[in-house]
């Protein structure tokens, strides 16, 4: 019940074009354009080069410091891992780099994967800096995403705050009872402390259902207010996917 | 003045047996603000739920502004009581304070202009007009208290019930909270352990224990007959004493 939550959020507040854009115009455009910058062939270094340029243009424009997208990048470290073990496991022809014996294929793989992931990574980071969560929801709702997967996300959103902090009131409760997990003949005691907030869960989602039903709900949530998009939105949105996709058949066509 | 609460012989038991509520008579007029008392686990917050359907009376009835409670009419009942749940988590599930409060009048199907407008109306009610656009969990623990009463003011509600209102409450949240309250022009049954509350808040109070209504005067003279109150296991805070009358 403490209020010290973290105020932790994607979303960095503006008024430039990308924020204006409604949530189900951007959500389109970002994954066409995402598909578009896996289609491009690996061989043509330029049209990556495009691609990066694009992002950094649109993330001027809509006010995010580049610095910031670099921090989010970093979710990409794992796949980046994966991608630096790629030329030293991957089979094929070998090549000499530095005095390393690595493999031409994997090379290309490592690449390829880094590339892509950095770019699509950007791609979502502008999506996620210029729209609001809940933007998004009534994007993919407006998308005619089913209503109870919306639903279910919406909730999911509302209440990860509620359960860590949960949590991390079971730890505290836990530890100041001298109890420290170090070793694995503790885990039982976790799997307890897991199963207990399995069990408050369940017992808030009853309450809740409870006080929505207390306010007139019928299995149905409310539809969004407000209009759709209009042509012209869709339009100025996806020129980014159809600019993408233009590069990509260019350099497909250029191999 | 015409009632806005009728309990006629109410009784529940819980599926697996359990007597709850054992023949509960209450009445409370248009415009009263009545505290509800009684020891935990008295039942105090079954009979919340008898009052807009949620529990259905295993025998009696329940009537709000005359209308029945039952199956064919939830949907006008649960407009008519509003009830605030005690742990504010549990009420605001929506992504945005605005988007919580609309919900109830979306749900009686309401025009954009219309619920716009008492979505406002409630904000302005409860004092949270500045935090609206605001997700709930950004909001402290007395804000998304009174968040919760916005959520149910919207309904335009016949009765209020507040379960807890004052539980974990700083004293200035307290009593900001008492203030928007006592600045509403609505029916109140109150459901408290916090006596002082509800000598500040309600005029008049009942004691519900052992299942049913023991106890019904005014406030002030209930809480200044310590034998009657021990008898339901009640007490006023260390320190505190109301004057008999």
């Amino acid at each position: 019940m403490s209020g010290g939550h973290a105020h932790h959020t994607l979303y960095l507040p503006g008024t430039s074009v990308l924020h204006r854009l409604p949530a189900q115009v951007k959500l389109v455009a970002a994954v066409l354009a995402v598909l578009a910058i896996v289609a491009a062939p690996r061989e043509q270094f330029w049209a990556f080069g495009v691609f990066a340029v694009v992002i950094v243009i649109l993330a001027v424009t809509a006010g995010i410091p580049l610095l910031l997208i670099a921090r989010r990048l970093l979710i990409e470290l794992p796949f980046i891992g994966f991608a630096l073990l790629l030329p030293f496991v991957a089979s094929g022809e070998r090549t000499d780099v530095l005095g390393l014996h690595l493999s031409t294929d994997g090379l290309w793989g490592a690449w390829e994967l880094l590339a892509t992931a950095t770019l699509g990574v950007s791609v979502s980071i502008l999506l996620a800096s210029t729209t609001p969560l809940r933007e998004v929801l009534t994007g993919l709702e407006r998308l005619r995403m089913p209503t109870l997967i919306v639903q279910i996300m919406s909730f999911m959103i509302r209440y990860a705050d509620v359960v860590a902090d949960e949590l991390r009131r079971m730890r505290i409760a836990r530890e100041s009872r001298g109890f420290v997990a170090s070793n694995i003949r503790h885990w039982p005691v976790l799997g307890r402390s897991a199963g207990a907030l399995f069990v408050r869960c369940f017992e808030r989602g009853e309450r809740v259902h409870l006080a929505m039903l207390s306010r007139g709900y019928t299995g149905r949530m409310p539809q969004p207010e407000g209009d759709g998009a209009t042509m012209t939105t869709w339009g100025l949105a996806l020129s980014l996917p159809v600019l993408f996709a233009a590069v990509s058949l260019t350099a497909a066509v250029l191999t | 003045m015409s009632d806005a609460l009728r309990l006629r012989g109410l009784s529940f038991s819980y599926p697996d047996g359990h007597l709850a509520l054992d023949g509960v008579d209450l009445t409370v007029q248009q415009g009263e603000r009545v505290a509800l008392l009684g020891p935990n686990g008295a039942g105090k917050t079954t009979l919340a739920l008898h009052l807009n359907g949620i529990h259905t009376a295993t025998s009696g009835s329940v009537e709000i502004s005359g209308m029945p409670v039952d199956k064919g009419n939830l949907a006008e009942i649960r407009r008519r009581v509003g009830i605030v749940f005690q742990d504010p988590d549990d009420q605001l599930f929506m992504p945005t304070v605005r988007d919580d409060v609309a919900f109830g009048p979306r749900n009686l199907g309401l025009g954009q202009a219309e619920v716009a407008q008492r979505v406002d109306q409630a904000l302005t009610q409860v004092r949270l007009h500045d935090v609206a656009d605001r997700p709930p969990h950004h909001l402290s623990f007395g804000q998304r208290r009174r968040a919760a009463v916005a959520t149910v003011l919207a309904m335009d509600p016949d009765i209020l019930v507040l379960d807890e209102p004052s539980s974990n409450l700083d004293p200035a949240a307290r009593r900001e909270l008492a203030e928007v309250l006592l600045s509403l022009d609505v029916t109140i049954l109150m459901i408290t352990h916090d006596l002082p509350y509800a000598l500040q808040l309600c005029p008049r109070s009942v004691v519900l224990a052992d299942h049913r209504i023991q106890a019904d005067a005014p406030t002030a003279q209930l809480l200044a007959d310590d034998e009657q109150l021990a008898k339901y296991r009640l007490e006023l805070p260390f320190g505190f004493s109301v004057p008999t009358a």
